[in-house]
C-alpha cells in the first residue's frame, strides 16, 4: 500500500489547518456561504436534507486496517455508529457537524487519509479497479497511476475551478470493472505491438441528465506521457466547457457540442506544447510509488479445512460460490463481502463491522482492503487455507451475505432518505427488491444480474448502466419509478433503454416480478443471463411483461 | 393563468448543526414545523424571506415550503420531501424522529 | 483606446501583503486597440476568454497583463495564466475581479504575480488573511512530481516572436 510521504503528510495536516481556518472564517463573516460553499465542498462537505454530510476519499478504494478501525472510530463518535460506502470507492458520514469537521479531518490525516476534492468542480478522487493487483486478467496494476494523479490532481493550481466536476477512473485488466467508459476520462492500461505498456484514452464518458459512452481520444499513449496528455484534456476542458448552464458543463457536453474530432485536436495541440516543456515525472518519486504496491509474498498452504467445508457446509458452499474471484495465485481468491444483507441499506456497515473487517484483514488476508463500486468490501488476497476463518469472523458481524451479483446484491444511492438533490427515496426500494426476490427463494435461480438505483437524475446509483435500472423521480408530489432496461458498465458499456412510463412505489415491486418472470420463462437456459437474454430479444417482450394492459406493448407478447 | 399562493413556512438548515429548521413567527429559528409561522400572503412571505436570507450567519439556504394546518390549527409539511425533512431518513431511527 | 474601469479604488496584493495600484495611472489597453497598433502601451487588460497566441508578437515589450475573473468560481483565469507564462511570457502578471483569499495560493502557482481587489473585498477579507497563504505558495505536488522544478516555458515561441524583425510580424 502506498505509504504517505512527509510531503503528503505535511501538506494534508496543513490543508486541515486551513479548513479549520475557513470554517472560523465562515462563522466571523469574512467568508459569505457563497464563498465558503466551494471550500467546504473541495473539503468533502456538503450540506444535505437532515445535516451536514462528510464524504471522505479511499483513494482507488484502498485502505487498510488501521484506516478501517479509524473510519470506525469517527463513525462512533462523530456520527451514528455507521458509514456509507459510496459508488465511488469513498465513505460518507451522514451526520457531522460543522464545528466537529475539522477533527474529524485531523483524525482522518492521523491514519493518512482525507476528504480533499471528494467533491465540488475539481478533479475528483481517482478510482480503479476494486481487483487491482489480485485479478487474473490483469496486464499491469492500476494502482501507481491512479495514486500519480491522486497526486498530480490534488490542489491542482490550474484545475479547482473548473466548470463542474471531473472523474477519473483507471483500470488495468481488459474486463472493465472500473467502468471506464463512463467517466470523464477512463484509462485502460494496454501495451503497443511491440510490447510497450501504454493507455487507451477515453473521454467524455458519463452518466447523470444526459448519459454518454466516453469516445477514444487515443488508442495508444505512452505512459510516459500520462501526465502532459491529462492536462491538455483538463486544460481545453477549463478554457472552454461551458459556464452557462450546470447541466451542460461536463466534458461530455464540449466533446458532443464541438464534435469528436476538433476536440481530438485541440487536445492534441495542447498536449504537443505541454509534451516540450515536459521534463518528466522524477524516476525516484515513481519508482517509490510502483514499490509501495508491490505484492506481497504468496505462500502454499493445505487448504484441507477449505475443501471439507465445501462439501459438509452448505451455507459456506454458496457463500464460497457467490463471493469468491479467482486470484492470479494458485491457492488464493478475491473475497468480496457483501454490504447488501437483505433488508440492509445498501453500502452502509456499522462501526463493530469495520472494526471485524479491519481484523480479519490483518489476520488473514495481508492487511489490505478494497471498497468496491458496487458499494460491497474486498479483500483482495485471501488464501484457500484460511477461508474458513474468514467466513466464520464475517459470519459473526452479518457480513456473510451470500449474494454478490445477484438480484438482492443492489447498487442504490441515498435518494431522498438523506440527499438534498433527491427527487424519490432510493433505499427502501433496494430494501424491498432484495426481501422480495429473497423470500421467493428465486435469487440463485435468475442468477447474475444488476440492478441499480438512483434517487434522482444525476445518477449516482449508475442506473444508466443496470442491467436493470431503477430512477425514482417526483409526479405531482407523488414519488414514482423508471425502469432502464439492457444497461451495462463494463467493457461491453451500453446505456439502458427507458422502458415506457413509470410506476408508483407499490406498483414497482409487481412490475419488475412480471419482468424476472419473462426472463426466466424465456431465458434458453439457465446460464443464458438476464442481459444476454435481454440483448438475444430485444426489449418487446419485456415491455410486454411490464405494461401487459397498455396495448401499445401488450400487441408484442411472444 | 398565475397559480394560487398556498400557504408557506420558511426553512432552512442550521449553519452549526446541519439540521432542518423553520422560522417562527417571532423571528426565531426553531426546529419543529409545527412552531413554525405559515404564510398565507404572497408578498408578506417573500419579504420574511429576505429578511430571514439577512441572517446568514445562523442557517444556510432558506426557502419557502409548502404548508397545511392540521387538525390542531398547527402547520404541517406537504410535499413528502419537506414531511422526511420533519422527520428524518426511512431506513434508519434516525433525525429529529429519534430525538423528540 | 485606454480602458478606466481600473481607478485608484484597488487594492493589490503580493507576496508581501497589500499595496497601492502602481499601474492605477498607467494607460491601459484593450487588445482590439493594442492589435490596432497603439504604440508603447504598457498594461493590457484581457478577458478570461481571450486566445493568448495573438498576444505572442507583443511579450516582449508589454510590461504588464491583467486577466479578468468574473466569478470566483470561474477559474478560466487560471488555465489562461499557466498558457501564457508556458508560451514565454515574463512580465507582470495581474489577477483582477472577485477572488478570494483562499485562492491566492492557485493564483500565483499558476503563474500570477498579483492579484487585485476591490476595497470592500480588502476590508472583509483582511490582509493577514492573503498572508496566511504565503508559505503555502512553494508547497505543491504538481513541482515535487517533475525531475526538475522552476517554471517551464515554450522558450522558442516566445523569443522568435521577439527577435528583430519578429516583432508585430504581420
Ligand atoms: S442520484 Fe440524485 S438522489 Fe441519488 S445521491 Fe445522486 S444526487 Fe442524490
Amino acid at each position: 500500500m502506498y505509504r504517505y510521504s512527509q510531503f503528503d503528510d505535511e501538506f494534508v495536516r496543513t490543508r486541515v489547518a486551513e479548513f479549520r481556518g475557513q470554517v472560523e472564517r465562515r462563522l466571523d463573516g469574512s467568508l459569505s456561504e457563497d464563498e465558503f460553499k466551494p471550500l467546504r465542498l473541495k473539503n468533502g462537505l456538503y450540506l444535505q436534507l437532515h445535516a451536514y454530510m462528510l464524504r471522505v476519499a479511499i483513494p482507488y478504494g484502498t485502505l487498510n486496517s488501521r484506516q478501517m478501525r479509524q473510519l470506525a472510530m469517527i463513525a462512533e463518535r462523530w456520527d451514528k455508529g455507521y458509514g456509507h460506502f459510496t459508488t465511488r470507492q469513498n465513505i460518507q458520514f451522514n451526520w457531522p457537524k460543522l464545528r466537529d469537521v475539522p477533527d474529524i479531518l485531523d483524525a482522518l490525516a492521523d491514519v493518512s487519509m482525507h476528504a480533499i476534492q471528494t467533491s465540488g468542480n475539481c478533479i475528483r478522487n481517482v478510482t480503479a479497479d476494486h481487483f487491482a493487483g489480485a485479478a487474473c486478467d490483469e496486464i499491469e496494476d492500476p494502482r501507481p497511476t491512479a495514486e500519480l494523479l491522486r497526486q498530480w490532481s490534488t490542489d491542482h493550481p490550474e484545475f479547482q475551478y473548473l466548470p463542474r466536476k471531473f472523474k477519473i477512473a483507471v483500470t488495468g485488466s481488459p474486463n472493465d470493472r472500473a467502468v471506464t467508459r463512463a467517466h470523464d476520462i477512463g484509462l485502460r492500461m494496454v501495451r503497443d505491438d511491440f510490447g510497450k505498456p501504454g493507455f487507451e484514452v477515453l473521454i467524455g464518458g458519463g452518466l447523470g441528465r444526459t448519459p454518454m459512452i466516453g469516445m477514444v481520444a487515443r488508442a495508444f499513449l505512452p505512459k510516459d506521457h500520462l501526465l502532459p496528455y491529462i492536462e491538455a484534456i483538463l486544460r481545453v476542458y477549463n478554457l472552454a466547457g461551458r459556464r452557462d448552464n450546470k447541466h451542460k458543463a461536463r466534458i461530455k457536453i464540449l466533446v458532443h457540442e464541438t464534435g469528436r474530432d476538433i476536440i481530438r485536436e485541440r487536445i492534441e495541440a495542447e498536449f504537443k506544447r505541454r509534451l516540450a516543456v515536459f521534463p518528466g515525472i522524477d524516476p525516484q518519486l515513481m519508482e517509490d510509488i510502483d514499490a509501495s504496491f508491490r505484492l506481497p509474498e504468496f505462500i502454499d498452504r493445505p487448504q484441507d479445512e477449505h475443501e471439507g467445508l465445501l462439501s459438509s457446509d452448505p451455507e459456506y458452499r454458496e457463500w464460497a460460490e457467490q463471493n469468491l474471484t479467482d486470484h492470479r495465485q494458485d491457492g488464493y481468491r478475491i473475497v468480496t463481502v457483501s454490504l447488501k444483507a437483505i433488508g440492509a441499506t445498501p453500502g452502509d456497515a456499522t462501526s463493530d463491522q469495520m472494526r471485524a473487517i479491519a481484523a480479519i484483514a490483518e489476520k488473514y488476508a495481508y492487511d489490505e482492503i478494497r471498497v468496491s463500486h458496487e458499494q460491497n468490501i474486498i479483500l483482495p488476497h485471501v488464501p484457500l487455507a484460511s477461508m474458513p476463518g474468514v467466513y466464520a469472523d464475517l459470519k459473526a458481524v452479518g457480513l456473510a451475505a451470500a449474494n454478490i451479483g445477484l438480484i438482492s446484491d443492489i447498487i442504490a444511492c441515498p435518494g431522498m432518505d438523506y440527499c438534498s438533490l433527491a427527487t424519490a427515496r432510493s433505499i427502501p426500494v433496494a430494501q424491498d427488491i432484495a426481501r422480495e426476490f429473497n423470500a421467493l427463494e428465486l435469487e440463485k435461480r435468475i442468477g447474475h444480474i444488476k440492478v441499480k438505483i438512483s434517487g434522482c437524475i444525476n445518477a449516482c446509483g449508475h442506473h444508466h448502466v443496470g442491467h436493470i435500472g431503477i430512477l425514482g423521480l417526483d409526479r405531482a408530489g407523488v414519488e414514482n419509478y423508471q425502469i432502464t432496461l439492457g444497461g451495462d458498465g463494463t467493457e461491453t458499456a451500453a446505456i439502458g433503454r427507458r422502458a415506457g412510463p413509470g410506476f408508483a412505489a407499490d406498483e414497482l415491486l409487481p412490475a419488475l416480478r412480471r419482468l424476472i418472470d419473462r426472463y426466466l420463462e424465456t431465458r434458453l437456459d439457465d446460464r443464458e443471463t438476464f442481459l444476454a437474454c435481454y440483448r438475444r430479444l430485444g426489449e418487446a417482450p419485456f415491455l410486454a411483461a411490464l405494461y401487459p394492459d397498455n396495448p401499445r406493448y401488450a400487441g408484442e407478447q411472444l | 393563468m398565475p397559480r394560487k399562493f398556498t400557504p408557506k413556512v420558511i426553512t432552512s438548515n442550521d449553519l452549526l448543526e446541519g439540521d432542518v429548521i423553520y422560522l417562527a413567527r417571532d423571528g426565531e429559528w426553531v426546529r419543529d414545523i409545527r412552531r413554525a409561522a405559515l404564510y398565507d400572503d404572497e408578498n408578506e412571505a417573500i419579504s420574511a424571506l429576505a429578511c430571514a436570507d439577512s441572517h446568514r450567519h445562523r442557517h444556510v439556504g432558506a426557502y419557502l415550503a409548502d404548508a397545511a394546518l392540521n387538525d390542531e390549527g398547527l402547520p404541517d409539511p406537504v410535499h413528502f420531501r419537506e414531511v422526511f425533512r420533519t422527520r428524518g431518513p426511512t431506513n434508519y431511527f434516525h433525525g429529529k424522529q429519534a430525538d423528540s | 483606446m485606454p480602458v478606466n474601469s481600473c481607478n485608484g479604488d484597488l487594492v493589490i496584493v503580493r507576496d508581501d501583503g497589500f499595496r497601492k495600484d502602481d499601474l492605477a495611472d498607467c494607460e491601459h489597453l484593450t487588445v482590439e486597440a493594442e492589435l490596432q497598433g497603439v504604440e508603447s502601451p504598457v498594461f493590457l487588460e484581457i478577458s478570461n476568454d481571450q486566445d493568448p497566441d495573438i498576444l505572442i508578437p507583443s511579450f516582449c515589450w508589454l510590461s504588464a497583463i491583467s486577466i479578468r475573473f468574473p466569478d470566483f468560481v470561474d477559474g478560466r483565469g487560471f488555465s489562461l495564466a499557466a498558457r501564457l507564462r508556458q508560451l514565454g511570457y515574463t512580465g507582470r502578471l495581474r489577477a483582477t475581479g472577485s477572488l478570494i483569499a483562499d485562492q491566492y495560493r492557485l493564483a500565483r502557482q499558476s503563474g500570477f504575480d498579483e492579484v487585485a481587489i476591490s476595497r470592500r473585498l480588502a476590508a472583509r477579507q483582511t490582509e493577514h488573511q492573503w498572508l496566511a497563504q504565503m508559505d503555502r505558495v512553494a508547497m505543491s505536488y504538481q513541482s515535487r512530481l517533475l525531475k526538475t522544478t522552476g517554471p517551464i516555458t515554450e522558450k522558442p515561441t516566445g523569443l522568435r516572436a521577439c527577435l528583430p524583425g519578429g516583432i508585430r510580424g504581420g
